[in-house]
């Protein structure tokens, strides 16, 4: 079992101290498929839970990425800008999005677990 | 599987669509693009008849060649985008599945006495696309690999009676190949026992014609473009627009002459994000001067390629634009099409 909690629209979270470091799931980039553009927020960006936070476009269509928590961009991921591939490559790895600083721990406790998030997915599929 | 125009449609298989579409430019794939409507037009003269409804110099087409024209109306819009071929006794139309019944019933409303088509509801249509197509088709269909781009024979494999084109929709060379709908699965698993042969699905369709510059209707050309603004005028042959003759061509021969306010275009944005359908134009100041119509990334061109209408003062290639994505202007510039040179097969030298 990992450490990561999953939100409804396929985002993961995986905590370290207050830095959330945020991605989307195997599911959800397996639904986009080829991943060509990935657009990040600025570092220092104020997001709100479930807000736009980014955007990523593979050859079928751009979809939006919700911020799980509410806190600030601490960092992004720059190695998405010349290869976005790495989202479908190692979506809960090297694929990841952004970093938050979370202003409200509490927002974590309604997110799933791995094996909840499995379970909800394959609801989705 | 997505619902299109009455069909299930394939928009990628296993693969995904970036695979399936490096795959037709390395080797080759079959589509199945049986939704297309196929149409035989039979007569006295369906030449003539034919050319009453499209500009394209349809008497002038030799037996056994290919044209590519359009329906157009009375301001000369495009109602459909539509190939006819000289098959000898009569002349065959691959229409847009979308408009299949509007064009039949524009056929049956606007075509002189004397002249009869059937819509050939029985015949599947696959294409066989990519660089190593012709050497594919012709270990089944010994000759097929020197006919001519934009022509027209007759196959037989395996006992299925087939009608094959040099043709297609992917800027590769490639074959568009009508089976009888009994035979299409068998003659489609033939040809797809090919190691160098893949099925790709409407997908990677799409992102192989926009990098080839090629028009999708109802996006890149609809009722209210004109060919000469959607630059398409080579397809209008110099008699008919000497002589017109056929819906619209009032306006589209003052087009030609005059030149017209808009034109399609290529547009490459500078940096990765892609410009999709619907994407504004907008000139250095913020005003607006056009449309995307077709946009995503060109898995060949490495980056995002794009096609719309733009006033024609900025028209020309090089011409520095900003496309807004989600509210923001980002720079690009009008480009040449096709974005990926073609490949067809002109014939031996």
């Amino acid at each position: 079992m990992s450490d990561l909690k999953f939100s409804k629209e396929h985002e993961w979270v995986r905590l370290e101290g207050d830095i959330a470091t945020v991605g989307i799931s195997h599911f959800a980039q397996e639904q986009l498929g080829d991943v060509v553009f990935v657009e990040l927020p600025d570092v220092g960006k104020q997001v709100v839970k479930d807000g736009d936070a980014a955007v990523v476009e593979s050859v079928k269509a751009a979809s939006e990425v919700y911020a799980p928590v509410s806190g600030e961009i601490v960092e992004v991921n720059g190695e998405l800008e010349d290869d976005p591939e790495l989202v479908n490559k190692s979506p809960t790895g090297e694929g990841w999005f952004m970093k938050i600083r979370l202003s409200d721990a509490s927002e974590l406790d309604g997110m799933m677990d791995e094996a909840a998030y499995n379970d909800f997915a394959a609801s989705q599929g | 599987m997505v619902p299109f125009a009455g069909y299930e449609m394939p928009v990628q298989y296993s693969p995904g669509i970036l695979a399936e579409h490096n795959h037709t430019r390395a080797k080759a794939s079959i589509f199945d693009v049986s939704h297309m409507g196929q149409v035989a037009l039979r007569g006295d003269d369906p030449a003539a008849a034919l050319e009453t409804l499209v500009p394209g110099d349809i008497a002038g087409l030799a037996g056994g060649r290919m044209r590519y024209t359009m329906f157009t109306n009375e301001t000369g819009g495009i109602l459909d985008d539509l190939m006819v071929t000289n098959v000898g006794d009569y002349l065959f139309l691959v229409v847009n599945a979308a408009c299949k019944d509007d064009d039949i019933a524009h056929l049956r409303a606007g075509l002189p006495g004397g002249t009869e088509f059937d819509v050939l509801e029985n015949r599947s249509l696959i294409a066989l696309q990519g660089p190593a197509a012709a050497n594919v088709l012709a270990r089944h269909a010994p000759g097929a690999d020197i006919m001519p781009f934009m022509s027209a024979q007759p196959f037989e494999i395996d006992g299925s009676r087939l009608a094959v084109t040099r043709s297609g929709y992917t800027g590769e060379d490639g074959y568009e190949i009508s089976i009888p709908s009994a035979d299409a699965v068998r003659i489609t698993e033939i040809l797809l026992a090919d190691d160098d042969v893949e099925l790709a699905g409407l997908g990677a369709r799409d992102s192989l014609r926009l990098e080839a510059g090629l028009c999708l209707y109802g996006h890149d050309i609809d009722k209210t473009t004109t060919p000469v603004e959607a630059g398409l005028t080579w397809s209008i042959g110099k008699r008919r627009r000497a002589g017109g003759g056929f819906p619209g061509a009032e306006i589209i021969q003052r087009q030609i002459a005059d030149g017209t306010t808009r034109k399609r275009v290529g547009i490459l944005p500078d940096g990765k994000a892609p410009a999709r359908e619907g994407t504004q134009i907008t000139d250095a100041h913020g005003g607006v001067i056009g449309v995307v119509t077709s946009g995503g990334f060109g898995p060949t061109a490495g980056g995002p390629v794009a096609m719309g209408y733009v006033d024609s003062d900025y028209a020309t290639k090089e011409t520095p634009v900003n496309l807004v994505v989600r509210d923001k202007p980002r720079p690009g510039r009008i480009a040449a099409m096709p974005f990926v040179p073609n490949r067809y097969y002109r014939g031996q030298e």
